[in-house]
């Protein structure tokens, strides 16, 4: 690895190479496309929660003038059930086609049964209206203990339970998808040995990841059978996958190109409307833009699970954990797969336990089916141990940071959920914060702090990545990682650190599926630490070319020439050097164009652990409470962009702040959702923050060039719980279950007065 | 249905257009003229994606109709920079990583700067009630803040 002080612009706050036309909004977002001849798009969506379709009359909306194509879920193919492997994940190929577009039921409300497109907004929603579905409405499932009732309605007649093994023994029938235990030691030995045994159970909402832009994409289906996509993505291959699953093409036949994307959190994994208005365009012979109402992102998008977690923790007097159980129960929404299994794996990652039983429980219910939202799973498991953990250093009379430090994981330890950790930086974390004035600083009337860590293990997985040289010495990369927060900078400064030209002549560019080879999602914060490893193997290809280039203008061996600082260099000297520029401007004489590319399968991602303390002041008369003072540190191996990784802690700070305190999904008795807009499912504003310190802590993740670990999603496993075990300091009153909303905390803060 | 006819100015250039009556000027602005750095966020009214100024004031444009721009003064994201020099706002907005998906960017320069204009030292609480209406996920609003008070003093 490199000496980290040796780096000449890696760890510098390059200008991004995208922002000029971010900041004068010449950047063309999902929406922003438009082509001759284009048609709207519309979707209809369900007005039911839970009911079979007895038939959908489209032939009036067929007959209106203007509409050139109508779809629905018959136009898609009835594929046979079996696992799609998506990297980090896996997709059941019929369950995406029947969320895609609803066939024989509708699972929630918002449920897409069919689509129009026509040469108008204005008639594409007057056929949308046109369209006639005649329902047999159900039983509708809206919580756990619906889900899981004797006599359930069954959203889906054929599931059973499974495991990682295959069904449950004599498997029936149930909302009960997935069931996943992790072991280790005897809990039962361990609770014996415990002095202090708490036992708690706390809930959090269904709350959805909030991007701004809405999904939008336009498909331009070609005569002759080829498609071209435009959309707003954080998987332009993901797309191509699943859009040629769709249509049952080759994926050869279809060209995505990722716009800018407006935020995605995990949520623009997930792909909607790419094979609707593909197959819209085929149908119709023109170009088709399909764009969401926010209303339609609340309603049939995301979310995250709602969960319930109970949990018991032993302990000796001095703080050692000497055992933990717990039970958790994700809801799935209406098709399989919430993130239980990453919650149960990450719970207790950062604990030296030797006795532990954590079950998890993947459960359908009639809301829309659940998406990837930043570390996934980790933030409600994480808000049950750091909760109650926080309660067992009141109990013990103990420092929760040092309750904390004495059983954290360190370099050497296992996992709770298998692997040998190599470096990590949680204590330095840890100390961090302890040292910090928002942790720190004496507490006011009405004040609280609260102290929270958080997991998340980070991928690496596939990636590609080219370094073209410019006549003139500068240097294009490209790479097939839509940018979500800044990524564009970061390879920018890593391409300029292997070539050794400043950032500012390397323009990062992101490629579309024909332009660059096969790129994972943005996503599992990988783009920095795995496609950022693909950049500095293509650019140290481009390098070895330009001592090839170098070795054949000096007539010298190959293994004369080292490279240092944008020159190449003769190692004994009888040279004078040559510099990147003059190489490439006598490009012509020596063979022509240079470039390097890179294709890697990125391992052994570093983990990474954050440490976060929240300072609030309640009010006890409103039950109001204001954040006056927050910190988050965390192990980020080595920034790249300092001030993009300081905004990502930030970010997902915010998003559970909000998480925390606000933002909910709130249905009615049929399973409508009444708050499916921004007014009132609300997100933090800027009057609602203070500033957010970071502390970013850089201990060299040894499997990366430069000692990269992803950073984005981290930051928003440990404020749910920072936040309420603050709430408790300032309030005396402890909340566990999410949101900690003014009515919810006055009524407690009552409650316990009288 | 027939359209109406519309005269207004638009960053200083005088435009003309169609619009039919129950278009929303950000519709305008966006399907009709190819200004697309107005981004459409909500369509009612909660996010500030959409952040212009009528007449120097600041609105959401989805909640303005586009019949309404007749005869009045329009400013948008595209008209903040001179030409090829971008304002100060724009600049410290780069400078401070006060941006990271880009989306929400284009409101809160017009939003920052109709502030501004106003109350050229405000205090940072002033601008996190200024900027309020104004969603963004991605940051955590502290970088905003900060390029916002930066650009500020650099006006001054």
């Amino acid at each position: 690895m490199n000496d980290p002080k040796a780096f000449r612009f890696v760890g510098s706050r390059s200008i991004r190479p995208d922002g000029v036309e971010k900041v004068t909004g010449r950047a063309q977002y999902g929406a922003d496309l438009s082509l001759p001849g284009m048609l709207t798009g519309k979707i209809v969506r369900s007005t039911r929660a839970h009911a079979r379709i007895r038939h959908i009359d489209v032939t009036q909306a067929m007959s209106l003038p203007g509409v050139l194509a109508v779809i629905t879920g018959d136009d898609f193919p009835d594929l046979e059930r079996r696992m799609l492997p998506m990297g980090e994940q896996q997709m059941d190929v019929r369950d995406f086609i029947d969320n895609t577009m609803a066939r024989g039921k509708v699972l929630y409300h918002g449920h897409a049964v069919a689509a129009v497109a026509a040469v108008s907004p204005d008639i594409a929603a007057q056929a949308a209206e046109l369209i006639k579905v005649e329902y047999e409405p159900l039983p509708v499932v809206m919580d756990l203990d619906a889900a899981l009732a004797p006599q359930a309605t069954l959203l889906h007649e054929d599931q059973v339970t499974l495991t990682m093994q295959g069904p449950v023994e004599n498997p029936v029938p149930t909302n009960v998808a997935f069931y996943m235990p992790l072991k280790k030691g005897d809990i039962d030995t361990g609770f014996a040995a415990a002095e202090v045994v708490l036992e708690n159970t706390y809930t959090t909402k269904t709350v959805h990841q909030g991007y701004i832009e809405p999904h939008a994409c336009v498909a331009d289906a070609k005569q002759g059978g080829r498609i071209d996509i435009w959309c707003s993505t954080q998987g332009p291959f993901l797309v191509r996958t699943l859009t040629a699953l769709a249509l049952e093409k080759p994926v050869s036949d279809i060209k995505v190109t990722p716009s800018e994307i407006g935020g995605g959190f995990g949520g623009k994994l997930a792909v909607y409307l790419e094979p609707v208005a593909a197959l819209l365009s085929m149908r119709s012979g023109r170009p088709v833009k399909l764009v969401m109402s926010r209303e339609e992102v609340l309603r049939a998008t995301g979310p995250t699970s709602a969960t319930r977690t109970r949990v018991k923790v032993g302990a000796k007097k001095d703080g050692t954990l000497t055992a933990v159980q717990a039970k958790l129960e994700f809801e799935a929404g209406a098709f399989k797969g919430s993130p239980v299994v990453p919650a149960v794996m990450t719970m207790l990652a950062a604990y030296e336990l030797d006795h532990v039983l954590v079950e998890g429980y993947d459960i359908v219910v009639n809301k829309p089916k659940v998406a990837a939202y930043r570390a996934p799973g980790a933030p409600q498991a994480a808000f049950a141990i750091e909760s109650i953990l926080d309660e067992l250093a009141g109990e013990l009379g103990i420092d929760p940071i040092d309750l904390r430090l004495k059983n954290a994981v360190s370099e050497g330890s296992m996992a709770v959920y298998g692997p040998q950790f190599k470096a990590i930086g949680l204590k330095e974390a840890l100390q961090a914060v302890k040292t910090h004035p928002v942790y720190a600083d004496p507490v006011g009337p009405n004040q609280g702090r609260g102290v929270a860590l958080g997991f998340w293990f980070n991928v690496g997985m596939q990636s590609s990545a080219a370094v073209r040289l410019n006549e003139n010495g500068s240097a294009t990369v490209i790479t097939g990682n839509p940018d979500i927060g800044g990524s564009r900078a970061s390879m920018a400064l890593m391409a300029a650190e292997e070539l050794g030209i400043p950032a500012e002549q390397v323009q990062a560019v992101v490629g579309n599926t024909e332009t660059i080879g096969y790129c994972d999602v943005t996503g599992g914060s990988r783009t920095t630490f795995a496609t950022g490893m693909a950049v500095i193997e293509a650019a140290r290809d481009a390098v070895a070319r330009l001592c090839e280039r170098a070795a054949l203008t000096w007539d010298v061996p190959v293994e004369q020439v080292s490279w240092a600082h944008g020159q190449a260099i003769h190692i004994a000297g009888d040279h004078a050097p040559l510099s990147l520029d003059e190489i490439t401007a006598n490009a012509i004489h020596t063979g022509g164009p240079i470039a390097g590319a890179a294709q890697v399968n990125a391992q052994d991602a570093g983990p990474g652990f954050g440490v976060q303390c929240a300072r609030v002041q309640v009010d006890p008369e409103t039950g109001y409470t204001r954040v006056i003072g927050y910190v988050a540190a965390q192990d980020v191996g080595k920034a790249i962009h300092p001030s993009y990784v300081e905004g990502q802690l930030q970010g997902g700070v915010a998003q559970g702040i909000g998480w925390t305190l606000n933002e909910e999904y709130i249905y009615d008795a049929d399973g409508v959702l009444l708050n499916a807009g921004f007014l009132d499912y609300r997100v933090p504003v800027a009057s609602d923050l203070p500033m957010i310190d970071t502390i970013l802590v850089e201990v060299p993740h040894p499997s990366h060039p430069y000692g990269v670990r992803g950073v984005g999603e981290t930051p928003i496993v440990p404020p749910l719980a920072a936040m309420a075990n603050a709430i408790a300091a300032a309030s005396g009153v402890r909340m566990r279950d999410l949101p900690i909303s003014p009515p919810r905390l006055y009524q407690a803060i009552t409650a316990q007065g009288a | 249905m027939s359209r109406n006819h519309v005269s207004t100015t638009v960053n200083g250039e005088p435009v003309e257009f169609l619009c039919d009556t129950s278009q929303s000027l950000l519709s305008v602005l966006r399907d009709e003229l190819g200004l697309i750095g107005t981004k459409e966020g909500c369509s009612t009214g909660d996010c500030g994606a959409c952040s212009i100024t009528l007449d120097g004031r600041l609105v959401c444009s989805c909640l303005v109709l586009g019949v309404e721009a007749q005869d009045r003064s329009v400013g948008t994201v595209e008209g903040v920079a001179d030409h090829q020099v971008l304002h100060p706002l724009q600049q410290k907005f780069l400078e401070h990583a006060a941006l990271q998906c880009g989306i929400c960017t284009p409101g809160l320069i017009v939003a920052a700067k109709a502030l501004l204009e106003k109350n050229p030292d405000p205090s940072e609480e002033e601008v996190r009630y200024w900027l309020a209406g104004n969603l963004c996920r991605c940051t955590g609003y502290d970088k905003i803040i900060r390029a916002v008070l930066d650009a500020a003093a650099t006006l001054r």
